[in-house]
């Protein structure tokens, strides 16, 4: 097993085929994938996340809501000390976004058009990493 | 710039089949052996002939063109209002409407769950008064109107009709279409709000009230599209589009109030064209056929009015790259083509900057010039099914039909469209296509120009995020609190207390009641709520 990874989908957007698809390749690679389903309110992504012991949490955003919801995910997993839980963000994120995001504490970010190996390569390192600090 | 493929060779696993997996034989040889004539064909019907297989009418478009109606809608109702009138002023035919997320899930603009989502991919509607400015200027009795609008889909219907009501124009008057199809929300687009048994009565009632009330307005629009979007293969698209036709037409008939020719008439379908252009034309064919004949056999109806399949589509979606963004014209082109040689009766075009922006004026305009030059330049209106008698069409629609029957079949073993979407068959039947066309796409199995044949050196364009202004959201909000304030709280009261007790009782129809509470200005997220306070709410399979 290479790592837990919580694949989640905050706010009202329901588009999953990415989140499916990174999934889906997160599970073929050995990882073992939590999908939270979509529309999760950002509080109970914080709780799945820390209840499962998760080494990554995955946020797909579509709605362009992706730097408020990061945050929001970063303040909650800071308030009941999980802020180590590194976090990846993909979807629809323009690149003047990427440095925001990254500020706001995101460890990676893909947006449309990345591939899902360099996904799965990127989580991957952050699973070791978080293992090894274990 | 990376070369593409050259050879045939290069090209064999793609050539060997069309992107849904049905093989096709390169012999093109003429034969019997699909059973049918000596070209191959079974079905011998005309055009306008059941099963409608060539179109629905004789003439076909030389009839009625089909509806160039552009998908649209953002921020507040006075932005988009702006944006129709716009359209209208150059062509459109049609109105189609975006709403926003809050809306869509039925929460207001002042809610918690609404903070980062106003006005964001749509417009936002809180109560009859944002409905009567969205339309302010534009004659309803006049205009078709089409609404992208599912989990509160009844709300909003009730909202048009009373705005419309109104401004003077009667209910009999209007035409469109709201999309009114919770199913694939649950499967595959998300903006689900009750379980399924209500949502299906609360459809139930709006096909109801429609064919008595609202009689050239299509009470639902059956979509495949989103399945497609998320991943979904043209046969499977077909064949989910039709499971679902079939539980929404056993659940009126069911009730027992009408028969299938009273309503079926009003009962449409949309679909998303991709890129694989004679795989398109023939689901398209095999689509009016399956369902023609699926409304004689299953429910025995006796007019062809009923057996009909009427559909829009879009072309577009996930068939669009970023990369050399330009392409995506000459995708959307053929697409439309493939779509009037399908012969589909209204259609959205999307802007070549969709995968990456919310459409200017300019590629919105550009997108609908796609569907006019089609319609006015090429001739392809002339005659119906102009593709009809081809070997390669007919081969083709007979191999899809079968194929949409078979995965129909698969559907109804495990227990029928509700049940297997409530277990996750259908989305999980869905992911793992998605998931096979990404892995095709990054290996070069599936070619496509720009993304991985084709190439060219430098960045695709930025993508760009619509965001309502703090201004415009904070109006918006102090709009609603202003509406909830101002109204004649005993009769919204009222409203929404016979809206419970008709929600508990399931012998009448909720439509009326609706109406009053958009008349009374009671909002879609109280509603939404009063209505979850007894019915509940979806609970989603997330096993993927």
């Amino acid at each position: 097993m290479r790592g837990r990874v919580l694949v989640a989908k905050p706010g009202l957007d329901g588009h999953d085929r990415g989140a499916k698809v990174v999934a889906y390749a997160l599970r073929d690679a050995g990882f073992e994938v939590i999908y939270t389903g979509i529309r999760q309110r950002t509080a109970d992504i914080v709780t799945v996340a820390v209840q499962e012991d998760v080494d990554v949490i995955g946020l797909s955003v579509l709605s362009g809501a992706h730097v408020e919801l990061t945050e929001d995910i970063r303040r909650r997993l800071a308030a009941v000390d999980a802020e180590e839980i590194p976090i990846v963000v993909g979807g629809a994120i323009p690149r003047g976004d990427r440095e925001r995001l990254l500020q706001v504490g995101a460890a990676a970010v893909f947006p449309t058009g990345s591939a899902v190996d360099d996904v799965v390569g990127t989580v991957g390192e952050l699973c070791a990493q978080r293992m090894a600090s274990r | 710039m990376t070369e593409g493929p050259q050879s045939g060779e290069e090209l064999v696993p793609w050539l060997r089949q069309t992107n849904a997996g049905i093989p096709v034989d390169p012999s093109m040889a003429w034969s019997g052996d699909s059973g049918g004539d000596a070209r191959g064909r079974r079905d011998r019907s005309e055009p306008g002939e059941f099963p409608f297989t060539r179109g629905n009418s004789p003439a076909g478009y030389r009839d009625k063109l089909w509806t160039f109606r552009q998908y649209s809608g953002f921020g507040s109702a006075e932005e988009s209002n702006a944006r129709y009138k716009y359209l209208l002023s150059e062509g459109a035919t049609g109105l189609s409407v975006a709403f926003d997320l809050p809306t869509q899930c039925g929460f207001d603009s002042d809610s918690e769950e609404a903070a980062f989502e106003v006005g964001r991919v749509g417009v936002a509607i809180d109560s009859v008064r944002d409905m009567a400015r969205l339309f302010d200027g534009i004659d309803l009795s006049r205009t078709s109107v089409s609404f992208t609008i599912n989990g509160t889909a009844a709300i909003i219907l009730a909202y048009f009709i009373a705005a419309a009501e109104d401004s003077g124009v009667r209910r009999e008057k209007l035409r469109g279409t709201i999309q009114n199809d919770i199913l694939k929300e649950y499967a595959s687009r998300g903006t689900w709000i009750w379980p399924a048994t209500p949502s299906l009565r609360l459809i139930a009632d709006t096909i109801e009230f429609c064919a008595s009330e609202v009689p050239r307005f299509n009470a639902v629009s059956v979509a495949g599209a989103h399945f497609r979007d998320a991943g979904a293969t043209a046969v499977q698209e077909m064949a989910f589009t039709l499971q679902d036709g079939l539980t929404y037409c056993d659940e009126v008939v069911g009730r027992g109030r009408l028969t299938i020719d009273e309503f079926a008439p009003q009962v449409s379908f949309f679909f998303y064209t991709h890129g694989d252009f004679f795989e398109e034309v023939a689901k398209y064919r095999a689509g009016r056929r399956r369902w023609a004949t699926l409304v004689k056999e299953r429910y025995g109806a006796r007019t062809d009015r009923a057996a009909m399949f009427r559909m829009g589509c879009v072309c577009g979606g996930a068939s669009l790259y970023a990369p050399q963004p330009e392409n995506n014209i000459v995708r959307v082109a053929y697409e439309a083509l493939a779509s009037v040689l399908g012969g589909v009766q209204s259609m959205f075009t999307a802007a070549w900057d969709e995968p990456f922006a919310l459409p200017s004026e300019e590629t919105t305009t550009l997108a609908l010039r796609t569907q006019q030059i089609l319609a006015y330049e090429t001739g392809v209106a002339r005659v119906p099914d102009p593709l009809g008698g081809s070997y390669y069409v007919e081969r083709l629609t007979d191999e899809t039909e079968e194929r949409i029957q078979a995965v129909m079949e698969e559907l109804e073993r495990q227990g029928g469209m509700v049940k297997a979407i409530e277990t996750g068959v259908v989305q999980r039947m869905i992911a793992k296509e998605a998931f096979a066309l990404q892995k095709d796409v990054e290996s070069g199995a599936r070619p496509v120009v720009g993304v991985n044949v084709c190439r060219s050196d430098g960045d695709p364009p930025d993508v760009e995020t619509y965001k309502m202004s703090a201004e415009a959201r904070a109006a918006q909000v102090a709009r609603v609190q202003e509406v909830r304030r101002a109204r004649d709280q005993a009769r919204a009261r009222e409203a929404l207390r016979s809206l419970r007790d008709a929600a508990r009782d399931d012998g009448g129809n909720l439509m009326p009641i609706l109406v009053e509470c958009a008349h009374a200005d009671v909002t879609v997220g109280e509603i939404t709520k009063e209505l979850k306070d007894v019915w509940g709410e979806f609970r989603q399979p997330v096993d993927i």
